[in-house]
């Protein structure tokens, strides 16, 4: 029988020897790993150039805050899209986001069931949904029935997009909350649902709010859902139950028309679009940011947590 | 095991001055996980105002005996609890009391530091209170200072009460959690292997901390260190494969143990 010190150094050998080799292979590892993410940043950082230089020159504040001028005049602004975007994301929020933060945690917390595992399969089914479906559901159940576009149905349209994603996400930071804060709740004495809404959801914030501006995102960037619910309009804000106007419907109908200085305002209006989107992004981040006041917020707005 | 029960029957009538009445009763308590056995018929009493240690080599059962004492396994789908456990003479698993009604009056610490991650080292302490009502600033401040006093931690955290609980060290965060459970002010305190995550130091402290409180609490705690359990308890139960092997005054166990698989345990011959 061998010595026990034999058997290891025997079990050393059976380790791949050749150090210098595999250094070399973590190497290339390193390198196509940092090859894949330049492949993915380019195409990124060239588009947003692109919009940045084609856009800049339509923006002014007279592009901003006008109605359309005529069709291939180059006049007027987008002043309603805009409008029309802050508000149709509004209002998709103020249904979407509620209904979809319920559900997560539904799942979460009380989704270890026959109902739960059903919820779970269509929500997920609900987020493979195309959103031009979604927008003929809006169409057909209000615009259809009330007779006329509106921004009803838009926001309608845009929650069905916005709360799966926020149900699914919700539920997975909730999970990812560890099962000692819970118990550590339970041995205090506390309901469930204190210990649900005041110690596992303020753990899971960050992951939440990163859903909900994903989602937000999303729904900013949507145009079929909005051409058969609120339209598109010329005009300012005249009420939620009349079409309005959408930066996507806009940058839509401009970059088709065969005018130079059209398509120009469509880059323009495009990257207004961008800009709302990253600022409700950061403006989030940095409010979360400042209420909880751990962690630089520097490293709050790039979502980290400093442990 | 031959001679268990003996044990058992012993304790309260011979080693015990008889004016402390048990504070909490476990009897023929088995817990299974689906259809195994994880603890056996076990049944002990414990004193009121008294430490009593459960030790055995891991895997024994201690966590999940201890779990039963506040209805920790509730949460546990696969868990089911057979038997009876009083506390102050009250059935722990009536069906006509919502568990929330003795879980306040049963505090707990566990193994690893859980201090709510959001929340700085005031608000963790005052959580238990705050959830259940009490708004009261004033009473606030004064249960929090006194738990953290309790703890043993006040001194090196009271200047900076609005510091997140989680940039405490772990020692540090193990007696906050004392702390918190100190606060809303249980009659008994369950620890499970509360220093084994902690240097020796922190560990020192925390004894020193459940030495101080057994003045007021009936405390159980869990430990693997029989050195532990020697400095801190007065009564220690040796638990084998789910089985509770021996019960008695800790200086029994450890110098006089009647079973054979004690003696083995506690001179370090297995586990
Ligand atoms: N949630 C669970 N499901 C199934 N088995 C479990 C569970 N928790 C513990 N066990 C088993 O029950 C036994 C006792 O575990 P535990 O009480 O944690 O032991 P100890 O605390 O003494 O180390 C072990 O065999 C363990 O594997
Ligand atoms: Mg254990």
């Amino acid at each position: 029988m061998m010595s026990s010190s034999q058997k290891r150094a025997e079990y050393r050998l059976l380790f791949k020897q050749n150090v210098g080799g595999r250094l070399v292979v973590d190497k290339i590892m390193m390198g196509i790993v940092f090859g894949c993410v330049i492949a993915a940043v380019i195409p990124l950082g060239s588009i947003l150039i692109e919009v940045f230089k084609n856009g800049i020159s339509a923006i002014s504040i007279e592009f901003l805050t006008q109605v359309p001028g005529a069709i291939g005049s180059g006049e007027g602004g987008i002043g309603p899209a805009i409008q029309g975007t802050l508000i149709i994301i509004g209002m998709s929020s103020m249904i979407g986001v509620p209904i979809g933060v319920m559900s997560g945690i539904f799942l979460a917390e009380f989704g270890d069931n026959r109902l739960g595992r059903t919820v779970r399969f269509f929500n997920d089914v609900f987020m493979e949904f195309p959103s031009i479906v979604l927008g003929i559901f809006a169409f057909l159940v209000i615009v259809l029935v009330l007779g006329h576009f509106s921004l009803w149905a838009g926001a309608f349209a845009l929650s069905l997009i916005m709360f799966p994603i926020v149900a699914r996400t919700t539920e997975e930071s909730l999970k990812m909350v560890p099962m000692t804060y819970r118990e550590a709740g339970i041995a205090l004495g506390l309901k469930k649902w204190v210990i649900t809404f005041r110690i596992v959801l303020s753990a899971a914030k960050s992951g939440m709010i990163t859903g909900i501006l994903l989602s937000v995102g999303r729904i900013g960037g949507e145009t079929a859902p909005l051409i058969m619910t609120v339209l598109g309009s010329s005009q300012f804000f005249s009420g939620v139950d009349s079409p309005m106007d959408a930066l996507p419907l806009r940058i839509w109908r401009m970059s088709l028309l065969p005018y130079d200085s059209a398509q120009m305002q469509g880059w323009g209006a495009a990257l207004v679009l961008i800009i709302i989107i990253l600022a409700i992004n950061i403006t989030v981040r940095y409010y979360f940011a400042k209420k909880s006041k751990k962690g630089n917020i520097l490293s709050k707005l790039m979502g980290m947590r400093k442990k | 095991m031959d001679g268990k029960q003996d044990d058992i029957e012993n304790i309260g009538d011979d080693h015990l001055d008889s004016e402390k009445k048990y504070k909490m009763i476990a009897e023929n308590v088995s817990v299974f996980y689906d259809d195994v056995e994880a603890v056996k018929n076990v049944t002990m009493k414990f004193k009121e105002r008294s430490v009593t240690s459960l030790i055995g080599p891991s895997g024994c059962g201690k966590t999940t005996f201890l779990r039963c004492l506040n209805r920790m396994h509730d949460m546990t789908k696969n868990a089911r609890v057979q038997g009876r456990i009083l506390l102050d003479g009250e059935d722990l698993y009536a069906k006509d009391k919502d568990p929330i009604y003795h879980r306040r009056k049963v505090g707990m610490v566990f193994q690893k530091p859980n201090p709510f991650p959001t929340m700085s080292i005031y608000d963790n302490v005052a959580a238990g209170l705050r959830l259940n009502g009490v708004k009261d600033r004033r009473i606030l401040d004064e249960i929090v200072e006194d738990s953290l006093k309790m703890a043993y931690v006040w001194d090196e955290v009271k200047n900076n009460l609005k510091k997140p609980a989680i940039e405490l060290s772990g020692g540090q965060q193990q007696r906050l959690c004392i702390a918190r459970a100190l606060a809303i002010q249980p009659e008994v305190l369950l620890m499970d292997e509360p220093a084994s995550a902690l240097d020796p130091i922190a560990t020192q402290k925390i004894e020193e901390t459940i030495t101080e409180l057994a003045r007021e609490f009936t405390i159980i705690i869990v430990t693997h260190n029989m050195q532990q359990a020697v400095r801190v308890s007065d009564y220690t139960a040796f638990m084998y494969l789910g089985d509770l092997i021996e019960f008695n005054e800790t200086k029994k166990i450890f110098t006089q143990p009647k079973n054979e698989l004690t003696s083995k345990y506690v001179k370090g011959q297995f586990g």
